[in-house]
């Protein structure tokens, strides 16, 4: 009993969340935020496979996020909404909420494939290339998705708004919440099983020394692609439940800026640990709500203090001087990351007794 | 009389004169922005060829360039006022543009890189510190200076030249031709000069520069340097071309001028002006003759076939591993 | 048959021969010693038939079976294992992961076993796992299990690298010079554990060594090379006398 204490402790948590949406205890923002944590947690800890497990450098992995979420929203306007572009809908709107799970399996897969088709060249040669390879993939498909007038261009697409409302139509129930919880769960859990198998433990070994992987029988190629295709669908996951929540989606919200708040998760955590990387996707999407209020908070203080110029207002731009800032300092003085290569159950033994995950 | 048989030909012929003026038009312009991102280029192989570090940074440190250019020229025309000739604004400007861009290079190689390679940290923590120090480059800019665009005072009177039907301004020459004296300064330096030879050797053997009498953080500095001065001149001759700054200027440019580097060969300073000028010429090209939302789409496509058929780049050496 | 054949195989890097018409047999459950000055080529031999370089010219052959163009992970399922001159552990991970990460090309399950952790993949994990401890109890070092091989002394690093190729169930096994770095009397241990190995194990093994006394001592055949030219081939007696050696250790005296 006691082993399942943590499991217990979670699911009660994310019951109460449901039930407390479900009242309408929790306001739209909050909910948002909540939403967005999930999602960040999915998309931080599939990187965290590439960039902390394999020591490798994704650089752009928002890209694949993008390939998800449009993959998704495509679906799910084709087979819920119709439109100019799809005709009639495919599927009564009854069926939204049946259809969504496989929506989400399907976008991931689609993910992982893009993902197959950056890593075949890029593992072929030096380590630094992934970096290169990716940064161009992510702005090809940003390229290519914008070039594409039907899917809405530039302008961003809707069409999955509608599967969304179908699916509070069958049911009043906190639907979105409901998947994002229950995919953080689904995903957490598959990684976990996969950085434990044995067969796994080949993404380690290919970071700690390849060539010792490679003679003593690892397909370091094979490791590396797999690594990189679970972590891409993961993305292509976060991506779905991305455009889903926001119920709309433009390429250029997934770019190199995206990207980089990935690694600043990823890194933030400390590489290579899971809980470290949850822990620091939630204290991440905190500190950029947080720092919503308390930028402007600042500047009506330093300005009642007669500290400023007058016309010189601090904006919501420092946020982005303020995060990099302290990712910086982070690798100055802590470069492992805040859990750096342990789970929480190393660091804090105790905690093993409380914890069984399978 | 000429018969309609011998029209046809005859137009033939003029339009296809008029694409190749127009072609070698574009050349013109190719090698203009492809001096660019060779100049930029530079900055990240001279360093990647030193401390096999992809300094991210270095995009953004090209458009400190711009607004150091910006500050120093607007500075220079107000202080001296109207009796100053342009041509020595100029002349003032660059040198004061080259110093202090280093300077913001080497400050970042001080502050932000140094520690960590004392600490022996992992080079990915650099490199991610690299890339931090960019975000705060141009997010701080924008947050100090505000979203207001700033413009570049013109420094040098146009003068236009036309060959034909094909036009050239004494700007576009000026680019080129200093790409080109920046290229045979750096073969110098590299081939010439005790430090030069002492980057080349840090690339090859970290631990037997000491041996030479050259400390390693001094070779470092200079490379810094030399790649943020470098920049800063680029920096300066882009806002001169396209006067209207814009902080985020760095980062695209900066993204694209690194694959450059990575396709000529990184580490190589033949391979970042081969690069530069390939990546430049490919994207004129597709904005000539489609429409300019595929320009991306396009060089990035066709940097990753040559990646992947010459992973090395055009004039890289492949690494080898020794067990 | 053989188990490990080379014929007239040759290793150039640019304009220089490593390794020039290198012939070798080795049979089932033999050890042989390759000696030689530094820089003679005889690790480059280790690599050829590791798989990490592929020759310039020649064959080998390994079980009867080509092994030119296979990646190293293959060869080693085929049954070849090898150690390093400077020990390459996974020093981030446990000594028993080490040695289970050796099992990876035997796990006998696929991606999705692991993700629903199927009953094969349970057995699988359970085997793996067994066997991992038992070599390490063979090799007395079951009490490491949990370190890490970056906090263990030289002497136990090179323990756990033995005990980690022998995970992966070779047939042959290379090892490129053990005793390198060990004092004397970890060396009288290296021999005991060596020769313990080779008759417990049932495998084959082929060493470079520079110390005279372990491949004098455990050897029936030593071959000697030097400038990637094999200078000479014989029994620990016959090596000994043979002026062709001495010379190539000492040079020829006509400096």
């Amino acid at each position: 009993m006691q082993r399942h204490a943590l499991n217990i402790l979670m699911l009660i948590g994310a019951a109460g969340l449901v039930l407390a949406a479900h009242a309408g205890l929790l306001d739209n923002y909050v909910l948002t935020v909540l939403m967005f944590m999930g999602i960040n947690i999915i998309f931080a800890s599939g990187l965290n496979l590439v960039n902390g497990y394999m020591g490798e450098f994704s650089c752009g992995h928002a890209g694949f996020m993008c390939v998800g979420a449009y993959t998704g929203s495509l679906l799910s306007a084709a087979l819920f909404a119709g439109g100019k572009l799809f005709g009639a809908p495919l599927l009564p709107p009854e069926l939204a909420p049946l259809f969504f799970p496989l929506i989400l399996i399907a976008s991931g897969l689609c993910a992982a494939l893009f993902g197959l088709i950056v890593a075949l060249p890029s593992f072929h040669t030096r380590g630094d290339y992934l970096a290169i390879i990716t940064i161009a993939a992510n702005y090809i498909i940003i390229s290519v998705i914008e070039n594409i007038d039907a899917i809405g261009g530039p302008r961003g697409f809707f069409g999955m708004k509608k599967t969304v409302n179908a699916m509070y139509n069958v049911a009043d129930l906190p639907w979105m919440l409901l998947w994002v919880i229950i995919s953080v769960v689904l995903c957490l859990t598959l990684l976990y099983r996969l950085v434990t198998s044995t067969g796994g433990k080949g993404i380690a070994a290919v970071c700690q020394n390849e060539i010792a992987a490679e003679i003593m029988g690892v397909d370091t190629n094979r490791v590396k692609i797999t690594a990189f295709m679970v972590s891409s669908g993961l993305a292509g996951v976060a991506g779905v439940l991305y455009a889903h929540v926001y119920g709309y989606v433009n390429a250029q919200a997934f770019n190199i800026l995206k990207s980089t708040e990935g690694l600043v998760m990823v890194y933030l955590g400390g590489m290579g640990s899971m809980s470290g990387v949850v822990l620091a996707a939630v204290a991440f999407t905190l500190l950029v709500e947080g720092l919503r209020f308390a930028v402007p908070a600042l500047n009506d203080l330093l300005h009642g203090l007669n500290l400023l110029p007058g016309d010189f207002e601090i904006s919501q731009i420092w946020k982005w001087v303020i995060i990099p800032l302290i990712l910086i300092l982070l690798m100055q003085f802590r470069p492992e990351g805040l859990l750096g290569n342990r789970e929480l159950t190393q660091i804090f033994p105790k905690l093993k007794k409380w914890v069984s995950f399978k | 009389m000429p018969t309609d048989k011998d029209r046809v030909p005859a137009a033939r012929l003029l339009f296809r004169c008029l694409c190749m003026e127009q072609f070698i038009q574009q050349c013109v312009n190719a090698l203009q922005w492809g001096s660019f991102y060779a100049l930029i280029a530079l900055g990240y192989t001279l360093v990647y060829g030193v401390l096999l570090l992809i300094n991210f940074a270095h995009g953004d440190v090209f458009m400190v360039g711009a607004y150091i250019a910006f500050f120093v020229s607007t500075f220079l025309l107000s202080a001296s006022g109207p009796e100053l000739p342009q041509g020595a604004a100029l002349a003032l400007t660059i040198p004061a543009t080259v110093i202090l861009t280093s300077t913001v290079g080497v400050t970042l190689e001080r502050i932000a890189y140094r520690p960590l390679r004392r600490k022996g940290a992992h080079r990915l923590y650099v490199v991610i510190t690299a890339l931090m120090c960019g975000l705060i480059l141009e997010n701080g800019n924008l947050a100090l200076l505000g979203a207001g665009r700033k413009a570049l005072p013109e420094l040098l009177e146009k003068q236009i030249y036309t060959f034909g039907s094909i036009t050239v301004t004494n700007l576009k020459l000026l680019v080129i031709f200093t790409a080109l004296l920046v290229f045979v300064f750096l073969q110098a330096v590299v081939t010439r000069t005790r430090l030069g030879m002492a980057m080349r050797a840090v690339s090859w053997d970290k631990f037997a520069l000491p041996l030479m009498g050259i400390p390693l953080d001094m070779v470092i500095v200079f490379t810094f340097a030399l790649g943020s001065g470098i920049a800063g001149l680029g920096g300066l001759l882009f806002a001169m071309s396209y006067p209207v700054l814009d902080p985020y200027m760095g980062a695209m440019t900066g993204w694209k001028a690194f694959i450059a580097a990575v396709v000529g060969g990184i580490g190589d300073i033949r391979g970042a002006f081969a690069g530069g000028f390939l990546l430049a010429f490919v994207e004129i090209m597709v904005a000539a003759f489609l429409p300019s939302t595929f320009r991306d789409l396009f060089a990035f496509s066709i940097l990753l076939i040559i990646l992947w058929k010459r992973p090395t780049g055009i004039f890289g050496i492949p690494a080898t591993t020794k067990i | 048959m053989a188990l490990l054949e080379m014929n007239g195989v040759s290793q150039r890097f640019g304009g220089l021969h490593a390794l020039l018409d290198f012939n070798f047999s080795l049979e089932e459950r033999e050890m042989v010693g390759l000696i030689g000055p530094n820089g003679a080529g005889k690790t480059t031999v280790f690599n050829l038939v590791s798989g990490f370089y592929t020759p310039s010219e020649g064959d080998i052959a390994f079980d009867g079976r080509d092994t030119r163009g296979l990646t190293p992970h293959r060869i080693t399922a085929l049954g070849l294992a090898r150690t390093f001159q400077n020990i390459r552990l996974w020093n981030d991970m446990s000594v028993l992961d080490n040695l289970r990460i050796a099992q990876y090309h035997r796990r006998g399950y696929r991606l999705h076993d692991a993700l629903l952790r199927t009953r094969r993949y349970r057995a699988a994990e359970k085997r793996i796992e067994d066997k991992c401890r038992n070599i390490l109890g063979m090799m007395d070092i079951a009490e490491l299990a949990e370190e890490f091989p970056k906090n263990l002394p030289y002497g136990l690093q090179r323990r756990v690298e033995l005990a980690r190729a022998l995970s992966t169930d070779p047939r042959l096994l290379l090892l490129d010079e053990p005793a390198a770095g060990l004092n004397t009397s970890d060396v009288d241990g290296l021999i005991r554990l060596v020769r313990w190995i080779h008759e417990e194990f049932k495998i084959g093994i082929w060493m470079i060594e520079h110390q005279m006394k372990v491949v004098m001592s455990l050897c029936r055949r030593l071959m000697v090379l030097d400038f990637g030219r094999t200078v000479a081939f014989g029994t620990p007696e016959e090596i000994r006398n043979n002026p062709d050696v001495i010379r190539a250790y000492l040079g020829d005296g006509t400096l």
